[in-house]
């Protein structure tokens, strides 16, 4: 099912299981997943709401840790990492995209983009703002650099997001329904910037609940109670800016 | 995350909030200025007594009769008669570290100058008094050894008593004769002003007369009240006390194990004492002002326990970003910091106002001790950290997808 054709494993579960207490209850909500994603692969998440979806992206995201089983990121093994060691993960290895966009409010774009950068101190001031503004040029928002969060758009916030996202250059960008909060034209807009990635060679991860968005993708994975259902390799993906052209213009 | 950046955050929270971060800020400068002006007007007052002190010679030495009354012990009237005429005269022919000798008698009561009359007090002494205590003559004369001799009636007074008796204090009264207890005593020279000391006391509400005269004419006693004498030098007090004490307990035939019916106290000893004094009344007042430090940093640490509450999504986000703990930490102990030192800082200025109203309006001795300042500054960042560290491990326990999920 998985192209086994030479490209780098990048992602890799091995029976994650992932356990939350309530009370006397145990809520299983990931009962065994296992699945490799490869350099490259642009991967859609879909199933019904509760069935894991945001659990899993927690696990790959490296926001939390499963109760049995390994996750491999990148070569290296997560569960038994200390949390400050988990921590310089996600800021070297990840990029995160919220549904909700998450800027940090009363600050400029290139600041919040900055911001993963500061926590590397690789970066000296000089660097982090150049990365940052390459950024977001990225995402066609090169105008914007200066605008602060609560300036914009919602389309504009998201595309702030993913420059944030895309700053310190993650071997894995990891989305939560990253659309959901937008319009058809903008969603179809941040596709089109999700593919132009998947072109670059990003490996992207895109949890949703739309299953348009599962026609754009490379591979979509299906999710129920828990567990996978489905994974499938999609060999005819179509092109999102096809689909933004055929869009019924919007009056202005 | 760096220094700077980490200042830089911490110094965009405060000013975001500017009025809340005041107000935290404000317990801090109360305090720090209390403790400073407390300190100032401690210090100075200190200053000045020694300064007073010294003023009256800092080579100065007193016998007292009964034994030393440090220890608290009550005094057997009996003892109070100890100093006598053969004490006097071995001090002046055997003592060799020092230099000027006066018996003392005291007497007080009415002085009065045809129909005015003031209340002062009579000090019999020898004419060497008054180098002991540094005082100078400005018209006139003081009395001779020579009045002494021949118990005369002569005196030299203070200005105070010439201010109230002739309603000048300027008048050359000089000749003319004032009636103490109803003994007539003629006035030979007057006394240079020395103001008020520090306690308060009119150091020109003074009459000097003879020690023979006060004994025989006013109070009718054969034993001295004291005995004052200047050492050689400030450095030999001690030396000059031994050598006074080996006369003394000689003359009183002392047996070796028994204490001294006399002590003797050097002015070095009454600074000290006086030091120590007000020592402990400002360490008192600092105390009482410290702890409105103290109330200060709690009120620091509700509000940045309020501050983490409201930015959990903020840290959720910084920590998904790679936030590790102890940069969530860091952040807001720089905070907590940043407000206790700027109120540290405001509050130091505050004191150095305060101080000087004190010294320029309220006329008291006040001068900031540069330590103080150190010392407000260093126990302010305490105060953040000690304060801030609940608050910032609040914050970088937190988890993040929990923190993320905060509205
Ligand atoms: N912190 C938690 N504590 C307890 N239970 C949790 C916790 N997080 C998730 N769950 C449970 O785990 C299950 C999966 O939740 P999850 O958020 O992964 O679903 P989802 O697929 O993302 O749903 P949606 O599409 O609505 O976002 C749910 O039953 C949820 O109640
Ligand atoms: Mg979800």
């Amino acid at each position: 099912m998985n192209k086994e054709n030479g490209q780098k494993v990048v992602i890799e579960l091995q029976n994650v299981k992932r356990d939350f207490r309530v009370g006397s209850e145990t809520v299983r909500a990931l009962r065994g997943v296992s699945f490799k994603i490869h350099e490259g692969e642009f991967v859609t998440i879909m199933g019904t709401s509760g069935s894991g979806k945001s659990t899993l992206l927690n696990q790959l995201g490296c926001l939390d840790t499963p109760t049995s089983g390994e996750y491999i990121l990148d070569g290296t093994p997560v569960r038994s990492m200390r949390r400050s060691e988990r921590a310089i993960l996600r800021n070297r290895k990840i990029g995160f995209i919220f549904q909700n966009y998450n800027l940090l409010a009363n600050t400029t774009a290139v600041e919040n983009v900055e911001l993963p950068l500061m926590y590397n101190k690789t970066y000296n001031a000089k660097q982090r703002r150049q990365a940052a503004i390459r950024a977001l040029q990225a995402v066609g928002l090169g105008d914007r650099l200066e605008h602060k969060s609560n300036q914009m758009s919602g389309g504009q916030m998201q595309r702030v997001a993913i420059a944030r996202a895309l700053v310190n250059n993650p071997a894995v960008v990891l989305a939560d329904e990253a659309t959901g909060n937008l319009d058809t034209r903008t969603s179809f807009e941040i596709l089109c910037l999700f593919q132009e990635l998947h072109r670059q060679g990003r490996t992207i991860i895109f949890v949703t609940h739309n299953p348009d968005i599962a026609l754009y993708s490379s591979r979509n994975i299906m999710l129920r109670d828990g567990v996978i259902c489905e994974d499938k390799e999609n060999t005819s993906i179509l092109d999102a800016r096809e689909a933004l052209a055929a869009l019924p213009k919007e009056d202005e | 995350m760096s220094i700077k950046n980490l200042l830089k955050v911490a110094f965009t929270a405060i000013l975001s909030n500017k009025f809340r971060s005041f107000l935290s800020m404000l317990g801090i400068i109360i305090g720090v200025a209390a403790v400073i002006i407390m300190m100032a007007i401690g210090q100075g007052s200190k200053q000045s007594v020694r300064d007073d002190l010294s003023k009256m010679g800092t080579n100065l030495l007193t016998i007292r009769p009964g034994a030393d009354m440090r220890g608290g012990v009550r005094r057997d009237p009996s003892e109070m008669q100890t100093l006598k005429m053969a004490d006097y005269e071995s001090i002046v022919s055997e003592a060799t570290l020092v230099t000027h000798v006066s018996p003392e008698v005291t007497s007080s009561g009415q002085v009065i100058y045809g129909a005015k009359n003031t209340t002062t007090s009579v000090y019999g002494e020898s004419p060497e008094y008054l180098d002991i205590k540094l005082w100078t003559v400005e018209n006139g004369s003081c009395f001779t050894e020579e009045d002494v001799k021949k118990s005369a009636k002569v005196c030299v007074v203070g200005k105070t008593i010439v201010q109230e008796l002739f309603g000048d204090k300027n008048f050359d009264a000089v000749g003319k004769t004032i009636r103490f207890k109803s003994i007539p005593f003629r006035i030979v020279g007057i006394l240079k002003a020395k103001g008020y000391n520090n306690w308060g006391m009119d150091q020109d509400n003074v009459m000097i007369a003879p020690y023979t005269t006060v004994m025989k004419r006013l109070s009718a006693q054969t034993y001295f009240n004291s005995i004052v004498m200047s050492a050689l030098s400030e450095e030999l007090s001690d030396d000059a006390t031994e050598e006074v004490t080996n006369i003394l307990r000689r003359n009183h035939k002392i047996k070796e194990e028994d204490e001294s019916d006399f002590t003797i106290r050097s002015q070095q000893e009454w600074m000290e004492t006086m030091s120590s004094t007000m020592d402990t009344i400002t360490i008192i007042l600092v105390v009482a002002a410290a702890f409105s430090l103290l109330v200060a940093g709690i009120g620091i640490m509700n509000i940045m326990l309020v501050s983490v509450t409201e930015r959990t999504k903020e840290i959720g986000l910084r920590m998904s970003v790679g936030a590790r703990g102890i940069d969530i930490m860091s952040q807001f102990l720089i905070e907590s910091i940043m407000i206790s030192l700027t109120g540290a800082l405001l509050g130091i200025a505050l004191g150095y106002g305060g101080s000087w109203m004190a010294k320029h309006f309220f006329m008291l001795p006040s001068s900031v001790p540069l330590w103080s300042v150190g010392l407000s500054f260093s126990v302010c960042a305490f105060i953040g950290i000690f304060f801030g560290y609940v608050p910032a491990r609040k914050a970088a326990r937190m988890d993040p997808i929990e923190a993320l999920r905060y509205e």
